[in-house]
């Protein structure tokens, strides 16, 4: 493979998990903390994909300049995450919390489905396109390949911005260490003191923000129709599982190298280019069952 | 002849603390055997050893003469032995019944695909070991809404439809009424008589171990250190200092 | 015995039921006979439930067995439709065997993953190779004689109607018998203590596997006849979120007894073609909302829910 095609790949590829690093990151924050599966995230992605897609087109239409239209997209992602989240941790996900782990998995499909004719019944099946959001950003040219600034800076971008944030919080507030606390062990973290409902909520909150900031993002970059939660889903999951569950920087690791796998895969051989990621996460989960950045735990009987 | 179990220099530690120390012991055929110690002195450890359960770092198991150290649990039971838990080992969702009737189907190795459970094994056998145990009235309940003691009299009875040629019984008696103890053991050792096999018993209860066992040795901290009759064993000082904590 | 005596009835006024409104309504016979291969399949899944392992991945042998009819069908187009259909259990128990060795060392969580994998996997691969397998667009199949005769398409589909009622009696039967055997039982036994399992000498994994296979055939089963009645085979069959969708029938309907697939299936299509009937696209919004409510309300399903019926009626416990 020639070094041009290499380049190319490469940079594909860093652009490609910047996204998928951005919605693996909320559903291993919430299995992480909450050790629930959330199918629904794929909802949270295409709800703030849709949203963020109609507010810019709503922009627009006001003459709004680029910076507003970069903030109506976290604005509306902001939005989903808040209202979306709050919806299923509050009204579902509590009910559901001494359950078995796959009715609690199933309710969240459950969930997903729902949200899925909602977001037909509100947007249609007609494309959304916010194409107008990359063009604005322009172009960039490197070593002779030429980029959009959005797809190969911002998106990259925001997805580290995301991931310190979220690193510095855990490790240096005090919501942050409550939060950790109640991912290692929940009852001990309730004998601390620690409000684990209101960390439960805090943190599926956040992670449903940073699924629906992934859709924002996405939305100027494609045409959004129905079914693009469902893709997404299963493919961040696969990052997820691939990493090992609850693993931040594990995830951001995975992304990459299943991003840069995929992008090669594209310019070698395009048929296998949607396998990519799944087949990494085969061989892997034949291997280290547990992820590849989770430690084991030994049985004891 | 062959001891029925034997063991040399079995080695095994876990971070710093060394749960079998260089343990060198033979168990005859036709012995009850109780072993003695303290909570965390490595008799359970000794057991998962044996049944394969646990791989020594140093040393050997051997049953009949043949080497298992290798071994895991399930060839080690096809052998001939098998053996009852401190947390009994139940199938929580099975009934009593089933849970005798899995042990006797599972005895055979083959397992049918479409003859019911119940009918493909002996139900006068199933009714006998349920009545040995005392366990015919709540046969057909659910083995987790047993009480303890009587889980473990379950966990023994499956044990025991495996028709093995030696029993090991960790704790037995642990969680049994007191006034049932010495009915259980009684019933148990002559069940054991009857169908000669070997019993291989932890147990606490010095009045039980001075009335049932024909041996007894003694563990601490990973090594054996006493072995003789019970009258010799639970007289020795060392034995009543170390282990029972009387003077 | 009453118990048995009342789903015996059910399975009975069941079949006949579908037999007489497939022949009453013709369009009918289509959403029948799909709701009896959702049933089949559920009950595939519910093998593995009953181990207390949950497949997300299981589609992938409906995928497997319906893409084997087209390719028969299309290569030999004289083949009759049994034939087919014997090609599609054929390739999908082949699938089970080899990808049950690897996927039957786990467990819980991770069983479930391992599935999905191999699922997304072959439908990744599957809707990309247009060539071979038609792409996202899928591949037809034509109408195959069936035992011999050919049939317009009303005669197919009555045919096929019947067909898969047997098929799904049959399964259900065995099934039902599968679990109550000494094998069944040894399998719901991983779900509660496999060191119990090993210590009986019995290998878990052998009889997981035996159980696996068997439950990718079934799924087979209901793939290969669901591509003859759609006459058409496209990468959805394989989906992650058919997979989803089987086993959230097995829930439904309750894995306690083989007949719950079925009662699972029929509220399935119930809700379906209650909202298509209404308003189209609010099927999965009423889908969902089900699934919360059982799940809330009676998470052993349908089945569970008659279980504790009869126990409390005969004031025993019980399996």
């Amino acid at each position: 493979m020639s070094l041009d095609l290499l380049l190319l790949a490469a940079l594909d590829g860093f652009s490609y998990a910047g996204l998928l690093f951005l919605v693996s990151l909320g559903l291993t924050l919430i299995f992480g903390v909450q050790g629930i599966i959330n199918v629904a995230h794929g909802s949270l992605y295409a709800f703030g994909g849709y949203t963020a897609a109609s507010l810019v087109i709503w922009a627009l239409e006001k003459q709004a300049p680029t910076w507003v239209l970069l903030l109506a997209l976290v604005l509306a992602a902001l939005a989903v995450g808040a209202v979306l989240g709050g919806i299923i941790e509050i009204g579902l996900l509590r009910r559901v919390q001494d359950k078995d782990p796959v009715l609690q998995l199933l309710v969240t499909f459950a969930a997903f489905l729902m949200f899925e004719d909602l977001q037909r019944l509100i947007w249609g099946a007609t494309p959304y396109s916010s194409s107008e959001v990359v063009a604005k950003l322009g172009n960039i040219s490197v070593f002779g390949v030429t980029y959009t600034r959005y797809q190969l800076l911002l998106i990259p971008a925001v997805a580290i911005v995301c991931y310190l944030g979220l690193l510095f919080c855990l490790r240096r507030t005090r919501l942050g260490k409550q939060i950790v606390a109640v991912a290692h062990h929940r009852e001990v973290a309730t004998a601390l003191g620690i409000n684990t409902k209101r960390i439960g909520l805090i943190t599926f909150v956040t992670g449903a923000f940073f699924g629906a900031l992934g859709g924002a993002i996405a939305a100027p970059t494609t045409s959004l129709v129905p079914g693009v939660g469902t893709d997404m889903i299963v493919l961040s999951f696969s990052v997820v599982a691939t990493a090992g569950l609850g693993q931040v920087t594990g995830a951001l690791i995975t992304a990459l190298m299943i991003g840069l796998a995929r992008s090669i895969a594209v310019y070698t051989a395009p048929e296998m280019e949607v396998a990519v990621p799944y087949l990494i996460m085969v061989a892997v989960l034949l291997v280290r069952p547990n992820g590849l950045f989770t430690v084991a735990q030994a049985r004891r009987i | 002849m062959a001891a029925l179990v034997h063991t040399e220099g079995l080695y095994l530690a876990f971070g710093g603390v060394v749960a079998a120390d260089g343990i060198d012991f033979h168990l005859e055929s036709g012995e009850r055997l109780a072993v003695i110690g303290q909570n965390g002195s490595g008799k359970t450890t000794f057991i998962n050893i044996c049944t394969g359960f646990l791989k020594p770092t140093r040393g050997k198991v051997f049953f009949e003469g043949r080497d298992i150290t290798r071994m895991g649990p399930r060839h080690i039971v096809r052998l001939g032995m098998a053996r009852s838990f401190q947390l009994p080992q139940l199938f929580l969702e099975h009934s009593v019944r089933q849970c005798l009737e899995i042990s006797a189907a599972a005895r055979s190795g083959r397992l049918c695909f479409l003859t019911a459970l119940g009918r493909s094994v002996d139900s006068r056998e199933i009714e006998h070991t349920l009545e040995l145990v005392g366990l015919r009235e709540r046969a057909d309940e659910p083995s987790s809404s047993l009480p303890e003691g009587q889980r473990k009299l379950l966990d023994v009875a499956m044990a025991l439809m495996l028709n093995p040629k030696l029993l090991i019984m960790d704790e037995p008696t642990s969680g049994v009424a007191s006034e049932d103890k010495h009915g259980l053991m009684a019933t148990l050792m002559c069940a054991l008589d009857e169908r000669q096999v070997t019993a291989w018993f932890v147990e606490h209860d010095v009045d039980i171990v001075s009335r049932y066992a024909t041996r007894v040795v003694a563990w601490t901290a990973g090594k054996l250190f006493a072995d003789g009759s019970p009258a010799e064993v639970l007289e020795s000082e060392v034995v009543r200092r170390e282990i029972l904590g009387t003077a | 015995m009453s118990r048995l005596l009342d789903l015996r009835l059910l399975t009975v006024a069941g079949s006949l039921l579908c037999l007489v409104l497939g022949l009453a309504f013709p369009w009918s016979k289509t959403p029948l006979i799909v709701g009896l291969c959702y049933g089949i399949a559920a009950l595939g899944v519910a093998a593995m439930v009953r181990a207390g392992q949950v497949s997300f991945g299981h589609a992938m042998y409906a995928c497997v067995a319906g893409y084997t009819v087209a390719f028969l069908a299309r290569a030999w187009p004289q083949l009759d439709g049994m034939l087919l259909i014997m090609g599609g259990i054929g390739t999908s128990l082949i699938a089970g065997a080899v990808i049950g060795v690897f996927v039957v060392r786990y467990r819980g969580i991770f069983f479930g993953m391992l599935n999905l994998a191999f699922c997304m996997v072959l439908y990744s691969v599957i809707g990309k190779v247009y060539d071979v397998t038609g792409g996202t667009d899928g591949l037809r199949i034509n109408r195959p004689t069936v035992l011999g005769i050919a049939f317009e398409r009303d005669g197919f589909e009555t045919a096929l109607l019947i067909g898969t009622l047997g098929v799904a009696v049959v399964l259900g039967v065995l099934v039902q018998r599968y679990f109550q055997s000494a094998s069944g039982e040894a399998l719901a036994g991983i779900k509660t203590n496999e060191t119990r399992l090993e210590y009986l000498g019995l290998s878990a994994r052998k009889i997981l596997w035996n159980g696996y296979v068997f439950s990718a055939g079934i799924v087979g089963v209901s793939g290969a006849m669901f591509a003859l009645v759609q006459g058409l085979v496209t990468p959805d069959i394989g989906s992650w979120l058919r997979s989803g969708e089987f086993v959230f029938i097995t829930i439904l309907g309750g894995s306690g007894h083989a007949i719950g697939a079925f009662l699972g299936a029929a509220v399935f299509e119930l809700v379906k073609l209650f909202a298509a009937a209404y308003m189209t696209g609010i099927w999965q919004l009423l889908l969902g909302a089900t699934l919360i409510i059982v799940i809330l309300v009676a998470p052993q399903g349908i089945v569970g829910l008659l279980l504790q019926k009869s126990a409390a009626s005969k004031g025993g416990g019980g399996h």
